[in-house]
């Protein structure tokens, strides 16, 4: 959500104190207090832009008064009263519009620092299944959960997306719209319905820590931002959810590779691939989270994707180089995968994996099919992993033609940045 | 609120059902009808003939045109709704999916028009 800017409603420059203490509470309780507004009101627009009126009269009472014991009450307390005042105002305006609930001034008074700090409320768990409702577009449930439960800007959001913020806006409103009028409500699924909803609420977490981790479009190699809220909603969504091996998973898969950031990017900001990375420089504290995590995930045995892409990482995890490690397990951890999801793209992973077991020779045989299935057209992964084992089976020449092909296909900067380098190192082998 | 449970289905797979199929499907429809009435949503609801039988019209500039057929020609059509009233979008997707239809065609939910609402915005 938009945060206040440094002036005033009037344009009186906000004092400092007051300009840190906003931005502060701002980042890291918007989107719980608009969750709390939300389902209070049961609208979406109605919450964000009460906070927003809010935040604006904090800026100049709170320069004015000094910052209040208790910012986020104070926020909520303010939010609450705007959010009341449109609505008599609506009232007031047009006497048959009903609002499909009426809020209780009863309501539960806001005590920000009650709960354990990650786990998500439940006003925040409402929120995130809304978001992420089926019945919305991936790309709408993506923004909106960044931009109401993440408190990232429009701006902030198009650019990890590389939209313009005026189409980000526009996917916004039109998601918010249906919302609204479809009649989604701002409700937790029951338990009979919870392992209906729940995969695309773990699908829109790893799709944004993934364009985090690996951007697929773009100069930078990765975006922080994205991974640090994605893993913070997902930890916020484990703690909530403790029955759910397949949230553990995810939360294990991503802090899994997440351990492995600092040796992703090397001093010059190219990216360095899995084999070649230092792994002295692996977060180690994230490495042994993920691993407990997922092994308390795989004792439920309910085991699903999440749980098995994070045993893979886990594998590699373990392992003290690409010589070191169980590909064997690793190859096993794939079959079932490969089951579970039909994924050519794990397919593809499996074939590279195939590789380091049975042979180069082997996992081209499985890249071939892949190719001639036609799935992954398009895909750069598919022709950059054949030049890797044709390099291997010493096919200098189709190895360089097939990164040649892989250059043409990828769209990130730090992805063709390194095809670009092994061909230079490489020319025609 | 208030939504249309639109009904599509591929045609030519329903004309290919044996009598017994058909009947079974037919009865299924009845069951479900009734599950409707008896949770007090069920507004209004239709089968409708093969869309062999629709006749579409468009008015230009007071030209009439009538055309034999439907609106488009594509390989589910219209063959029947519901109008129901629920609590929200979830309510009407968990009845919508009981549709007997849904086993082998596509039913598109759609909230139904509030105008009280509309004058909000």
């Amino acid at each position: 959500m938009d945060r206040p800017s440094g002036t005033s409603a009037h344009g009186a420059l906000v004092a400092p104190a007051a300009a840190a203490a906003l931005e502060q509470v701002w980042r890291a309780e918007s989107g719980r207090l608009v969750a709390t507004l939300a389902r209070t009101f049961r609208d979406l627009d109605l919450a964000e832009e009460a906070l927003q009126e809010a935040a604006m009269r904090a800026a100049e009472r709170w320069s004015r008064d000094g910052v209040p014991r208790n910012p986020a009450a104070w926020l909520t307390t303010v939010a609450r009263r705007k959010a009341l005042d449109r609505l008599r105002r609506q009232r007031t305006r047009d006497d048959a519009a009903e609002r499909p609930c009426v809020p209780s001034l009863q309501d539960r008074v806001v005590e920000p620092g009650i709960r354990e700090p990650s786990r998500l409320g439940d006003d925040e768990l409402r929120l995130l299944f809304t978001c992420c409702h089926p019945a919305l577009r991936r790309e709408a449930q993506v923004a909106l959960t960044l931009y109401t439960l993440g408190g990232l800007t429009t701006e902030e959001i198009a650019a990890a997306f590389l939209v313009s913020p005026s189409t980000l806006g526009q996917r916004l409103s039109r998601a918010k719209r249906k919302i609204r009028t479809a009649g989604i409500g701002f409700d937790m699924p029951g338990d009979a319905r919870l392992g209906e909803r729940l995969p695309s609420v773990l699908a829109t977490l790893y799709l944004v820590f993934n364009e985090g981790y690996a951007p697929s479009h773009g100069e930078r190699p990765l975006r922080p931002l994205l991974c640090d809220e994605a893993l913070r909603l997902t930890r916020g969504l484990a703690a909530a959810l403790p029955a759910e091996p397949e949230v553990l998973g995810l939360l294990a898969l991503m802090l899994l590779h997440d351990a492995r950031r600092p040796a992703r990017v090397d001093a010059a900001g190219r990216r360095v691939l899995l084999g070649d990375q230092d792994r002295e420089l692996w977060h180690r504290p994230s490495l042994v989270e993920g691993t407990a995590l997922i092994k308390r995930a795989l004792s439920r045995r309910r085991v699903g994707p999440y749980q098995l892409q994070a045993a893979i990482a886990a594998v590699h995890g373990e392992a003290t180089g690409a010589e070191g490690t169980d590909w064997r397990q690793i190859v096993g951890l794939y079959d079932l995968l490969l089951e579970a999801t039909r994924s050519p793209v794990v397919a593809l992973n499996r074939a590279v994996a195939v590789a380091m077991v049975d042979g180069p020779r082997a996992g081209l045989a499985l890249l071939d099919d892949l190719a001639a299935d036609g799935a992954l057209r398009g895909y750069h992964l598919l022709p950059a992993a054949r030049a890797d084992l044709l390099r291997r089976l010493d096919r200098r020449d189709e190895a360089a033609e097939a990164d040649r092909n892989a250059l043409a296909l990828a769209t990130s900067t730090a992805d063709r940045a390194f095809l670009r380098r092994r061909l230079e190192h490489d020319p025609e082998g | 609120m208030q939504y249309l449970f639109l009904i599509y289905a591929d045609e030519v797979l329903e004309s290919e059902m044996t009598e017994a199929e058909m009947g079974a499907l037919l009865q299924n429809y009845g069951k479900y009808s009734a599950l409707l009435e008896s949770r007090g949503v069920l507004r209004a609801g239709e089968g409708l003939q093969p869309s062999t039988t629709a006749t579409s019209i468009r008015v230009r500039n007071d030209d009439t045109l009538i055309t034999d057929g439907p609106f488009a020609e594509t390989k589910e059509q219209l063959g029947g709704f519901y109008l129901v009233d629920c609590a929200s979008l979830d309510e009407a997707l968990e009845l919508a999916a009981q549709i007997p239809s849904a086993n082998y065609g596509t039913v598109e939910v759609r909230p139904v028009m509030d105008y009280s609402q509309l004058a909000d915005d």
